[in-house]
């Protein structure tokens, strides 16, 4: 039980542990951006219709702008600062840049954890399934023709171990 | 910061959660999923005075088979009834309902008793487990009582639960004389809160069918029970199906659901365009949950 004021979270955001008092009606995308600096998380529409600001919390994708950033006590955050490994880039990310996946990029980060949330449990996903999963995500500059083939491209490299 | 100020209470049981929305959070919210309340806050058009945050409670989580009854915990995301072998196997209808909520971020967070204590009209649980006549079972500080869904809910975002009352579970009866299910909704786009929704649920019987719950959602302020349709089905729809008659048959079935949700208290509008998807899905839904129980 918590009074009004701070919070005390404690959570890990790409492998590593953060520790802060916040206070209970901030959201986990406020939170991941001004307390913790992860500004790959964008914000659009702020309540739960975009995507932009998807993030994984353990695995799983969920909107960082409609949780309170109380509610990630324990929890293991991705965000897109934690897919590359240095400067190699994850197969989705990868896929999005062979693929022309993106064009001003603001919905990219939300699109590519969509995808790795999609490609975690469906290796082989056929177009509808990929469409299906990706719509959540809204883009408003290059339609989704690039976008689904990216997706197609990155299951196909994570499966073959070869690029997209 | 986008919600206005609440205490916060982090429940570490359902008795705790139910102390603390009858004592020092009494005119506080409960927290589930937060896939609903959340945008509400952050568009301040609810400015709670507390939040009592339901999701580290152990064991609220669960789907059973108990003595024939399917029991779902409250904070069971809609991700795990939509990839549950159980489900898959026992109650596949739900499965379907759950696949058409939102998206998968949504579904990722999204509890069964939060959408079913939110009670938006538009929902798919409401209608689909008003159709399968499950049980509500709700917590307050005099002890469980449970509700059928078919009284649980109300109207607009409204049902029976009290104010110092937390859903605990949805216990859903499974018939073995289960024959033939349909649920069906429309939406502008994939994903898109539903126009209208339609479920259909068929008891097998001699010639016929025993029974039917037909039930339609979105257009009108609760799921309503189309009586004349689910009395049609049983008297007028006679199995095997006649291919020369079906078409005109079901034609029929969906001018009787029209009539019935025109002239309900629980339509949500006059519009003749509501009414008309309503008994076109439900005519849809019949059909399907016929065909489904002829082809098993």
């Amino acid at each position: 039980m918590t009074a009004p004021g701070l919070v005390k979270v404690a959570l890990e955001v790409n492998g590593a542990s953060y520790e802060r008092e916040i206070e209970a009606r901030k959201t986990l995308a406020d939170f991941l951006r001004e307390d913790l600096g992860f500004t790959g998380v964008n914000l659009g529409c702020e309540h739960g219709v975009c995507g932009a600001c998807s993030v994984l919390m353990n695995g799983a994708v969920v909107r960082s702008c409609i949780m309170l950033g109380v509610q990630a006590e324990g929890c293991a955050v991705t965000t897109i600062e934690g897919l590359a490994q240095g400067e190699n880039l994850h197969p989705v990310q990868q896929a999005f840049l062979a693929h022309h996946a993106l064009q001003c990029g603001f919905c990219t980060p939300g699109m590519i954890l969509a995808a790795v949330d999609l490609l975690a449990r469906c290796p082989q996903p056929t177009e509808t399934q990929i469409r299906e999963a990706m719509s959540g995500n809204l883009c408003m500059c290059t339609g989704y023709v690039n976008i689904v083939r990216a997706v197609s491209a990155a299951a196909e490299a994570l499966r073959s171990g070869r690029k997209p | 910061m986008k919600p206005a100020p609440f205490l916060y209470y982090r429940a570490s049981s359902l008795e705790d959660a139910v102390g603390l929305l009858n004592g020092p959070a009494a005119n506080g919210k409960v927290l589930a999923g937060g896939q609903s309340l959340v945008p509400l806050l952050n568009l301040r058009l609810a400015r709670p005075e507390a939040l009592i945050d339901l999701n580290a409670i152990p064991n609220l989580s669960y789907i059973r088979l108990e003595a024939g009854e399917i029991v779902i915990g409250a904070l069971t995301r809609h991700r795990e009834i939509e990839f549950s072998t159980l489900l898959a196997e026992k109650l596949p209808i739900l499965v379907e309902a759950v696949r058409q909520i939102g998206h998968p971020a949504i579904r990722n967070r999204g509890t069964l008793g939060g959408s079913v204590a939110h009670a938006d009209p538009a929902a798919e649980l409401p209608c689909v487990l008003t159709a399968l006549d499950a049980t509500i079972v709700a917590v307050g500080s005099g002890g469980e009582r449970t509700i059928p869904a078919n009284d649980f809910f109300v109207g607009h975002f409204a049902t029976v639960l009290g104010d110092g009352e937390i859903l605990k579970e949805v216990r859903i009866p499974l018939a073995e004389s289960l024959a033939g299910w349909s649920f069906l909704e429309f939406a502008r786009r994939h994903g898109d809160f539903a126009l209208a929704e339609a479920s259909v649920v068929l008891y097998a019987g001699h010639p016929g069918h025993r029974s039917a719950r037909v039930v339609t959602g979105g257009t009108v302020e609760r799921p309503l029970r189309l009586s004349t349709v689910e009395k049609f089905a049983v008297e007028e729809m006679p199995l095997p199906i006649d291919q020369d008659s079906f078409a005109q048959t079901l034609k029929r079935a969906e001018e009787l659901a029209k009539m019935e949700i025109r002239s309900s208290d629980a339509a949500r509008s006059d519009s003749e365009y509501d009414c008309h998807l309503s008994g076109v899905l439900v005519g849809r839904a019949l059909k399907q949950a016929i065909e489904r129980g002829s082809n098993p």
